[in-house]
């Protein structure tokens, strides 16, 4: 646990060393910030409900910029081999860089509360729904973040890895919106794979079981995908 | 991880005191074989020099023995541990410098060993002085506050050692520690290498000839995956001797009598147990001669009394060594 806190640390700090976290997160607050003042003020509507039901497609041109260097860059730059040459087990990396990758979300989200202060100092809010709200952002941008770190770990290219999980996250998103087009027989499992649906609910306050739980086995299932792909290298 | 790691070392395999133990090790990638069957042992206490031309296998062997990649065939043990069942064990005893010495640009010196000792679970207190103590002995004083992707190749370099060291191994895995290191810093380097190969195993790899001859007690040659010397350098010098002389004698004398270098070639091919004998371009007033034995018999003492029954001024008398250059030429041509 003490190694994965240690990854973690050392990836994050990578983020903040480098622009990429100060130009992520303020591109996403000035997306979301005009999103929300746009609602309050020019629909007249004073509530989150935009800004979390973009989120599942605004999370799938943000975090791809986050995930992509996770691994790949390790692999290009050959400091995977100083990495896991130390003595840490490859589900510690690819922990730490999870954890890293979601501590940049976790500063993002955290900066956005200011939306819901803002809503608070003018009437009441239901933090019930703003609380379920955001730890639905959580479960939605980790299970992302799992793709764009197993989509990493099977390239050395960047570029690559980050239109890998745009793919694959695009898939997952549409998936759920085509729902009503598609042959009866397929509708319920596609609306089960796909990522908007399960946040549909979280979104209006209600966290279901299941739908934590959908969140929680595509992040261990990517996890363990990026674990299997780490070790490949050995035998390659 | 399907692998298990157990705690004590693999006793069926272990030796003695041979630290890093390798048994016909192997590695495919793809059709290229880049290592067939290579088989060594280190002892405690020995700096091994891993010789051999670009893309011989020394790298391969070092990322095998580190637990990054996982050979294809034979085994390997380090400290008594398989590197296949028992690679944290494995990586807890080495300390490893990657060729080019891929450390993190964005983090600062001070924060890549303080993070590496972290992860090497050593204790705080511990830490800063270990880190204080190599900054002193590698150089890394005045740039421990700038970040590494600033650094110069060397100093980069000595961050690397720096790194590899900063838990006190007793294994030490170097790959091309001194490249691109100035010559003073590769004088200093060597002797640091040299003091830590005092108590510690160390594997290092070159293609510089004399650094081997300069830090190594102990080198291997491998030439396409194989291993083809391993001795001390002054053994694989000597295993390899062609047993050639070379002597210079004073021309005056033989002017004066009339002799051309043709009559003496003529005396020194009766010699016994000479096979041929050269003239080589001489010096003003100087013929010599390159004489090359049969057998590996020293003919220094036949060659002598040759000139002393003559009456030749002998100037020069020597038996040519080959250097390590010429047997790490003569055996990965």
């Amino acid at each position: 646990m003490r190694n994965i806190l240690t990854l973690g640390r050392r990836e994050l700090g990578a983020y903040f060393n480098s622009p990429i976290a100060y130009i992520v997160i303020p591109a996403y607050l000035l997306i979301t910030g005009y999103l929300f003042f746009s609602q309050v003020f020019l629909v007249g509507d004073a509530s989150l409900r935009d800004f979390f039901g973009t989120a599942p497609l605004l999370f799938i041109f943000f975090l791809p910029a986050i995930t992509m260097r996770l691994l790949a860059e390790e692999k290009r730059t050959k400091t995977i081999e100083l990495l896991i040459t130390m003595p840490v087990t490859d589900w510690q990396v690819v922990l730490g860089k999870f954890l890293g990758a979601l501590g940049v979300l976790l500063a993002a989200l955290a900066l956005t509360l200011v939306y819901a202060f803002t809503l608070s100092s003018m009437g009441t809010l239901d933090w019930g729904i703003v609380s379920a709200g955001y730890v639905g952002l959580v479960l939605l941008g980790g299970t992302y973040i799992a793709i764009g770190l197993m989509a990493s770990s099977w390239t050395r290219h960047q570029v690559a890895a980050s239109l890998i999980t745009w793919a694959i996250t695009f898939t997952l998103y549409l998936g759920g919106k085509l729902v009503p087009m598609m042959p009866r027989a397929l509708a319920p499992a596609v609306e089960y794979l796909s990522l908007d649906s399960h946040f549909v609910n979280i979104s209006r306050g209600v966290l279901d079981t299941r739908d934590v739980i959908y969140y929680l086995s595509l992040i261990g299932v990517c996890l363990f995908l990026a674990v299997q792909s780490l070790d490949s290298r050995r035998w390659r | 991880m399907s692998t298990i790691e157990s705690s004590t070392p693999n006793q069926t395999q272990s030796s003695d005191d041979a630290m890093i133990r390798v048994n016909e090790l192997g590695k495919r990638y793809g059709k290229f074989k880049a290592l067939q069957g290579i088989t060594f042992e280190v002892p405690r206490g020995q700096v091994l020099g891993f010789l051999g031309p670009n893309g011989a296998g020394k790298t391969t062997t070092m990322k095998i023995l580190t637990c990054f990649l996982a050979p294809s065939a034979g085994s390997a043990f380090v400290g008594g541990y398989s590197i296949a069942e028992q690679s944290l064990q494995v990586r807890r005893l080495l300390g490893y410098l990657p060729e080019d010495t891929p450390i993190y640009p964005d983090m600062t010196v001070l924060e890549y060993l303080e993070y590496v000792g972290d992860i090497r679970g050593v204790e705080s207190g511990l830490r800063r002085r270990r880190i204080g103590d190599l900054a002193e002995i590698c150089g890394l004083m005045k740039v421990l506050s700038r970040p590494v992707g600033h650094l110069s190749k060397g100093l980069r370099q000595r961050a690397g050692l720096a790194q590899a060291l900063l838990h006190d191994p007793p294994i030490l895995v170097l790959d091309e520690p001194t490249s691109g290191l100035d010559p003073n810093q590769i004088v200093e380097i060597r002797q640091l290498i040299r003091h830590i190969g005092e108590e510690k195993t160390v594997i290092l790899s070159t293609h510089i000839l004399p650094e081997v001859q300069a830090t190594c007690g102990r080198v291997i040659i491998i030439n396409e995956g194989r291993l083809v010397a391993d001795g001390t350098p002054d053994e694989l010098a000597s295993q390899q001797h062609d047993n050639s002389y070379h002597v210079v004698f004073d021309a005056s004398g033989f002017t004066a009598s009339g002799q051309s270098d043709e009559a003496i070639q003529e005396q020194l091919e009766r010699v016994p147990g000479v096979q041929s004998v050269a003239s080589t371009s001489p010096n003003e007033g100087e013929f010599s001669f390159t004489i090359k034995g049969e057998s590996t018999l020293d003919l220094r003492k036949e060659i002598f009394c040759c000139a002393r029954d003559n009456e030749w001024i002998l100037l020069e008398l020597q038996r040519r060594q080959l250097s390590l250059e010429d047997v790490f030429r003569r055996l990965t041509r």
